[in-house]
């Protein structure tokens, strides 16, 4: 089969994949010791399904994911963060090209690579893009969107960091291992 | 848990009748119009016209009630946000001060703070009634044929597809995976302490993802096997022709954003001010 950017379980992925975004925003965790906060499970997932089906797919399902998400839930779509939820989903799908999830590896180089490429994508997403776009398109004050920016991207640092490493990990732990049949002597 | 969320309301009516592409065309200007402007008076134009074609679509506030508390919520959480940051971010703006309450600090409160927080509001609410009228007037299958028509590839277009329709199936496996594992004891209430809860929250969704991980090869599989994507175009059951009021709603909106953006233009600046 021709292999093109978006084949069909990129398609298909990006589809279901958003789906479950959607519901994982409705499903949240208080942090008991922080009021009003609650661990975002949407982008633990997000960095789950990236790794496995790649930077289109994590993009698409950032930016549909997020964009439905927010006119189902809220009746109306909050831009600016959507484009950052794209291009987060973007920079963990640019992860797997480094890293073997599907044949089951992921030790403490890919743990270390994973986080490096999350930490770099949410900084420059939350850190700079988000804010950016809220005061180029609603004139927001600056220090209240940085510190907005700031809050929302060091949670979901933290959050992804832990959790979705965890996620990733179990998920790498289902799938067989390349070359882990021996030939009984 | 109940998780609200907005669907289609069938109803018969114009709005409901027009299609679904132009209605998407119509609310991405108007979404561009509210994003670039700060005109007090085009955005008040545009929350009355939203109003009114609110009133045209015959949908009842109670069934999107839910969403207008969140999104007030959210707008009084933003504003409170904003004067915190910076109160005089207005008067920075409009280059004047008029102070109608003195406040220690820098926190007196002035007539353009309040008006600039006006049309910041106001830019939310403006596109509010369309983002809300496009969802609950346009039928799921048709949306994405309309994706398809404005020139989006069609393979993304089912890609959205493919998500309004399995967001009820996600919903039930949430519900079917919740119950059983409630049968085998777990307690996700806030009774339980912070550690066993995400234990258990795992419990729940480690195999609704999983399970739903599954479900993507199968419905690769079953697209494969009938040739989705070979071809550069398709055809959609739900795609229907342009009709007269698809053309006028199209190109008024048009001429909004032209005049919009001429306004700008011509006053150099994307905020209308009526202080000097």
């Amino acid at each position: 089969m021709k292999k093109d950017w978006l084949s069909i379980r990129t398609v298909v992925a990006a589809g279901i994949g958003a789906a479950i975004f959607i519901i994982l925003r409705y499903i949240s965790i208080p942090v008991g010791f922080i009021p009003n906060t609650t661990v975002q499970l949407s982008y633990i997932f997000l960095a789950l399904i990236a790794v496995i089906y790649g930077p289109v797919a994590g993009g698409l399902i950032g930016l549909i994911g997020h964009s439905l998400g927010d006119a189902l839930q809220y009746g109306s779509v909050w831009w600016s963060w959507v484009i950052v939820s794209a291009i987060v989903g973007i920079g963990f799908g640019l992860a797997s090209r480094f890293l073997k999830i599907s044949d089951g590896e992921f030790g403490w180089k890919s743990i270390a690579v994973f986080n490096v490429f999350q930490l770099v994508t949410q900084a420059i997403g939350w850190f700079l893009i988000a804010p950016a776009l809220d005061i180029a398109i609603y004139g927001e004050p600056a220090n209240k969107v940085f510190v907005q920016g700031f809050t929302a991207g060091i949670l979901d640092i933290v959050t992804v960091g832990i959790f979705g490493t965890l996620l990733i990990w179990l998920y790498a732990q289902t799938r067989t291992k390349a070359g882990s049949l021996k030939k009984e002597a | 848990m109940k998780m609200q969320m907005l669907s289609y309301i069938e109803r018969a009516t114009p709005i409901h009748r027009m299609t679904g592409a132009a209605k998407l065309v119509c609310f991405i200007i108007w979404s561009v119009i509210a994003m670039t402007t700060f005109d007090t008076r085009i955005l008040v134009f545009m929350l009355i016209a939203g109003i009114v074609i609110f009133r045209m679509a015959n949908v009842h506030l109670r069934e999107i009630a839910f969403v207008l508390g969140f999104i007030l919520i959210f707008l009084l959480l933003n504003n409170l946000g904003i004067y915190i940051f910076a109160p005089q971010q207005g008067s920075s703006i409009y280059g004047t001060v008029h102070i109608l309450l003195h406040l220690p600090g820098s926190y007196s409160l002035t007539l353009e703070q309040l008006f600039y927080q006006l049309n910041v509001t106001l830019k939310y609410f403006a596109v509010i009634p369309f983002a809300l009228l496009f969802i609950v007037t346009t039928h799921p299958s048709e949306f994405a044929a309309s994706l398809n028509r404005i020139g989006v590839s069609y393979r993304i277009a089912y890609a959205v597809s493919i998500t309004l329709r399995y967001i009820p199936d996600v919903q039930r496996s949430y519900h079917e995976i919740t119950q059983a594992q409630q049968a085998r004891g777990i307690d996700l209430s806030k009774k339980e302490k912070l550690w066993r809860r995400m234990r258990q929250a795992a419990a729940i969704i480690i195999p609704l993802v999983f399970s739903t991980l599954d479900r993507i090869e199968v419905i690769s599989n079953a697209m494969e096997l009938r040739r989705f994507g070979m071809k550069k175009k398709r055809t959609w059951y739900d795609e229907r022709p342009f009709a007269c009021i698809d053309y006028l709603a199209v190109a008024f909106s048009m001429l909004l954003l032209i005049l919009s953006l001429w306004l700008s233009f011509h006053r150099g600046s994307r905020y209308y001010n009526p202080f000097n």
